[in-house]
Formats: C-alpha cells, structure tokens, sequence
C-alpha cells in the first residue's frame, strides 16, 4: 500500500505542475490504485472541495450591493435625521400611499402606538427591530422610485415613523448609534417557531 | 371573502379603485403607470387563446406543419387567477404532479424584473474565506443536481364563501423539477466559516427582497436553481437563478439572488418580522416559520364541478415539507369515518403527491375531505384544530385546514367555508 503511495507520488510530481494533471471523481470506484497507470489519470472518491470556478469578489463590487442593517447596527451608513425634516420628505414622497401622516390610505397603515386601539399591524404595535425600518425604507421605499433616497431622508423618515408611532420623541436625531438602541415595543412578544412536525399541532 | 389580515392590510385589490384614482393625480404619476403595467399588465395572458373551432371532420384536411415551438389545445383554456399581489394554479385543471412552469404560483414584492443573463452575477462575500462572484455560465460549470419539490407561499388560505375553486382556496402552491447547484458546493468554493450561523439571501427585483436562513439548511439541501422543468426558470420564479429551499415557505426562495451574506446572526429583515410572522396564543408572534406543514386537497371533485350519480374517483394533491407523505385519508361522510387513498409513486420527498379513492356516490347529499399524515406522524388539522393551538387571534400564515366540499343532491359541489374570527 505504502509501496503504491509512493509511486503515486513519485508520477504525480514527474508530471510536474498539479493544474496538468488528469484527474477523474468516482465516488464507486473500487480501484485500489489512485492512479489507472495505463493513462496516468487519478483517480479520486471525493469531490474535490473547490473547483476553481468564479472569481474572488472585489470590494467595490460587494460595496455596491452590501446594503443590510442588521439589529446590532452593522451596516448603517454615516449620515443623520429627526423627526421634523422626516415629516417634510414624508409628505412629499409617501403621503400619496400610505396617508398625510402614516394613518393608511391606498396603502399600508404605517401608524399605530402599542396599545391603542388600532387594529391593523403597524411599525409601533408589530415591527420587533428599529434597524428593519432604516433597511427597508431604504431598500425598496418609495414603491414607485425604489432604492432613490439619500441616507440623510432615510434616517429622517425613520425617526418620523418611530416619533408618530410614539416610540421616540419628536428632537431625537436618528444616526448609526442611536438607532440600534432605540427599543421596538413588540420586541418582547417573538418567539421562534415551535412547530417540529410529529403528532402535535402546535 | 375573507382573508387573513396580514395580506389584506398590504394587498392591492382592496383599495384598487381609490388607489388608481389617487396615484394617477399625484406627483408620482409617472412611475405610478408602471406600477398599474406590472402588477396588472403581466396577469393578462401574452396570447388568448381564440374560441377554438375544428373542422367537422380532421383526417379530410392537412393541420400544420411542426413548428418551432408548441403550444397548448386551444381548447384547454388554463390560466392563473389573478390579484394585484398574487396568481394562482389552477390546481382542479391539473393532472399528476408537475406544475406547467407557466401556470406556476406567483408572489412578489416588487413585480418581476427583466435580468439579462450575460449580466447576471451572485456575489457570497461575510463570513467566507474567499468572497466570490460567479457569473451564470460558473453556476452551471459545477456539479448539478436535479430534484422535484413543492414550492407554497405560507400565506396560501383562502375562505369566506361556498363558491370557491381549490385554485383560489389554495392555489399558491406549485411544483416543477428544479435543476441547479448546491449551495453547499458554493459554500466550500467560498470558504464559509464553521461559526457562521445564519446567512442572508437577496434578490435583484424592486424589492431588493431579504431573508435571513439558517446555514444548517444552506448546508444540507439549499440550491441555487437555474432550471425548471426542463428549461431555464421562468422570470416569474427568478430567472436567471433563484435560491430554492426545499419544503420552505414560499418567501424565503429567493428569487433572482443576486447576493449571499454570511454571517453569525438573523439580519431581522421587514420579510421575516412584520410579514410572514404569525400571531400565536398569549400575545405571542412566531417568527422564523419555515417549515410547511403537511396538507392536501380534494381537486376533484371540487366546486364548480357538476357530480353525476355513481363511481367517482376521487383525486387531490398532498404534500408535506418535512419530508414524504405517508398517507392519505378520505372521508365521504363529513369526517365520520376515513379511508385510505392510493398514492402514486414514486412519493417523493417534500413533494406534491397525487391522491386517487375510488367512492360510489348514491346521490345524497354529504362532504367529503382529505387529509394528509406524513412521514414525522403529523396529520393534518381541522381549523378548529389551529384555533385551539394557536387562539383566536392566529395570524394568517402557516394555515393548512381540511379542506371539506358539500356535496349536494342535485349534484353542485360547494367548499364549506369555516369562520374563526
Ligand atoms: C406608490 C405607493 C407608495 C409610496 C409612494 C410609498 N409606499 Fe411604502 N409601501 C407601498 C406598498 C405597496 C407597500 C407594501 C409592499 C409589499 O409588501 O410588497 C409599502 C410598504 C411600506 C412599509 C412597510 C409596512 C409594513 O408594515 O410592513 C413601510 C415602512 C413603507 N412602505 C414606508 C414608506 C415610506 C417611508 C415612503 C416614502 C419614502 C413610502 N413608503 C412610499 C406603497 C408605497
């Protein structure tokens, strides 16, 4: 066996640089040599764990689209914003949608305090992170000029939102650091899933 | 109808009239068009098909020669019920198993973008020794794999009134065989870290649509699929290439990937926190529901269809996302007593399975209904069943009742509507 290995060996590097070599996968091959000497070709029973496929990414490539803001604040971008510019921007370009101030209209009601007496689901009564909120508006806001805002209008709408829906006061100015700490009040009511198939329904 | 509130709250068609009005006045008009062009525009068929008429007798005059490409009978008029957020299969039409890839559901976010595949790039950069781009043309250079799966939207119940089809109860549930890479191959390509726990899945369309998923299921039997049944997917199930979760809600099948972060924590994404969550007992909302429970449906026969008196085969679909199904009851006394239904092999993993029983019907009236134990020992529950584990509150994703149809003496099949809120 040790024998056989290190002829392997020994053919393998006769034939100089690894990238020349012939080499075959056969997860079933009973072949005790890893080398079919009539044609020098390797033989090999696990899948080679890289192929040499793709490229290696560029910064400037994952920049342009690396655009997430997770809970703890990691992508939110340099820039600020408070309540009263967010309510100038947000007439303009959401009001058509979702109402003069966020009550709904052809759209979703973006406005609710937890605790009152609105039923549908809102930012205040549902959104469990601050962070969803500067992602989304920014990701895909307004619906029909999606991903058009500057940092600068996001942030601020963001702390309109969270102002109308009672979550910070009005003066508040929303930036990388201050955002991820603001508290959602439906923080507090997710739970994972419990389901786990088998015969309870749950 | 009624309908769960989570969609009802978003949806288009609630408001269509109003909207339209509005939006056409308003500073945004201009885009506003191109709203009403995708979310209406693609749910007309491309080419309608015109009254079909045949010759009195066919063997008296030459038919066409082969074309380039074929087409259905223009005498099977199938299409997708149509919303302004939805379409849906018209399962009652449908034999076996496959999905024809252009009757197959749609739900998008941001309408269906136009991605030209010589462009096409997926970048995984995170928590990855190397990050990567790969073109379209590098996915398809690696080891493939092919598999026939269900693809449903958690949002996939509707009820409210006796005059429903199975397209419309639950016609956002689809299946083709899916064709791409393993995203586990990506992942050794791209060095993904052991600590890694959670990666994150973009698309290219409007919505930029964002999933966090676990990496135990990117590692175990995530896809990056760029085929469908044969050919390259349609660009309503994410042309050029989709991520493809088998037995996962709908939602988290990203279509038209354009990125995969790794990363060592959920991103909290609008998609996974104020949708597709679900309202439990006690105030609680569930998060991170993947798994579609085990259920079926009777698809014939099933409203609008008329019964005639005598043998009936009775035939559904039953599928389940934690694996194959096992079983398959049939009650034709309104759930007194249950039978079980042939299945067709081969019953595939986390595929729709096609059910068949054969019943004497003597013209009484009664309800019939289906239900579908699978390979964990789940079987599928009444909605009385959900309510009892969930409350009266439960939110309207993840809902997969027995579904019953009346039938009645002169022969009309009605769906039995149930109320829980
Ligand atoms: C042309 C109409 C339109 C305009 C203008 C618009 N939106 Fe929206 N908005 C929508 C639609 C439609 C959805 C739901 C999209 C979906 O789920 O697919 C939505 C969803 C949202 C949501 C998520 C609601 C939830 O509870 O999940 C937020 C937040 C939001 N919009 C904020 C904004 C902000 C901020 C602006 C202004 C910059 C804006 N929208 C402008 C149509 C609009």
């Amino acid at each position: 066996m040790l024998l056989l290995f290190l002829a392997a060996l020994y053919i393998a590097s006769c034939k100089g640089r690894q990238e020349d070599e012939m080499i075959v996968y056969n997860k079933n091959s009973a072949a005790l040599s890893k080398i079919d000497s009539a044609t020098e070709t390797k033989i090999i029973t696990e899948m080679p764990a890289t192929f040499g496929i793709g490229r290696k990414a560029t910064n400037a490539e994952i920049k342009a689209w690396d655009i997430d803001v997770r809970p703890d604040g990691k992508g939110l971008p340099y820039g600020s914003g408070n309540a009263t510019e967010g309510k100038v921007i947000f007439t303009q370009k959401c009001a058509a949608c979702h109402g003069k101030e966020g009550e709904g209209g052809a759209y979703a009601r973006l406005v609710g305090a937890m605790g009152d007496t609105v039923k549908a689901k809102t930012i205040g009564n549902y959104w469990p992170w601050s962070t969803t909120l500067f992602d989304y508006i920014r990701r895909t806001m307004p619906y029909n000029m999606p991903g058009s805002l500057k940092d600068d209008e996001v942030y601020s709408l963001t702390a309109y939102l969270l102002y109308r829906n009672k979550i910070i006061d009005s003066t508040k100015n929303m930036d990388a650091k201050s955002l991820p700490k603001v508290v959602m009040p439906a923080r507090q009511y997710y739970v994972d899933d419990d389901r786990r198939g088998g015969p309870e329904i749950r | 109808m009624e309908r769960p509130k989570e969609e009802k709250e978003y949806s288009f068609n609630d408001s269509k009239k109003i909207n339209r009005r509005l939006l056409l006045g308003s500073v945004a008009a201009s885009a506003v068009i191109a709203l009403v062009k995708t979310t209406t525009g693609q749910f007309v068929p491309a080419a309608v098909a015109k009254p079909a008429s045949a010759p009195p007798d066919p063997t008296k005059v030459q038919g066409p020669p082969p074309g380039a490409v074929g087409t259905r009978s223009p005498f099977e008029q199938l299409a997708k019920k149509t919303s302004d957020t939805s379409s849906r299969t018209p399962l009652q039409s449908l034999y076996g198993t496959i999905t024809p890839s252009d009757l197959h559901f749609e739900r998008h976010h941001g309408g269906v973008p136009v991605i030209d595949p010589t462009a096409y790039k997926l970048v995984i950069h995170g928590m990855v020794k190397k990050p990567m781009t790969f073109t379209l043309n590098d996915l398809k250079r690696f080891p493939s794999v092919s598999r026939i799966a269900f693809l449903e939207c958690s949002g996939n119940f509707r009820s409210g009134k006796q005059e429903m089809t199975p397209q419309e109860i639950c016609g956002l549930t689809s299946q083709s065989e899916w064709t791409g890479v393993m995203l586990s191959t990506l992942f050794r390509e791209v060095g993904a870290s052991p600590k890694a726990t959670w990666f994150l899945a973009e698309g290219s369309d409007a919505a930029v649509m964002t999933r966090s998923i676990p990496m135990g299921k990117g590692w175990n039997d995530a896809m990056i699929a760029y085929g469908q049944n044969g050919e390259a997917l349609r660009p309503q199930q994410g042309y050029p290439a989709r991520l493809f979760l088998p037995g996962w809600e709908g939602n988290t099948n990203v279509k038209w990937i354009r990125r995969i972060e790794v990363s060592d924590q959920p991103f909290m994404t609008r998609e996974e926190t104020s949708k597709y969550t679900e309202n439990i007992k006690d105030g609680k909302i569930r998060q991170f529901s993947f798994d579609m429970d085990a259920r079926s449906i009777i698809t014939f026969p099933a409203y609008p269809v008329q019964l005639d008196k005598g043998w009936v085969e009775i035939k559904g679909l039953a599928w389940s996302g934690r694996g194959k199904i096992l079983r398959v009851e049939v009650s034709v006394d309104a759930g007194k007593k249950w039978y079980p239904a042939t299945l067709q092999e081969p019953v595939l993993d986390k595929a729709h399975t096609r059910f068949r029983f054969l019943w004497k019907w003597n013209g009484n009236e009664t309800e019939i209904m289906s239900r579908a134990i699978d390979e964990t020992g789940y079987t599928q529950p009444t909605l009385q069943q959900l309510i009892d584990a969930r409350g009266t509150d439960m939110g309207g994703y993840h809902l997969n009742p027995i579904t019953a149809w009346i039938i009645k003496r002169d022969g009309s099949v009605l769906f039995k509507p149930e109320k829980w809120k």
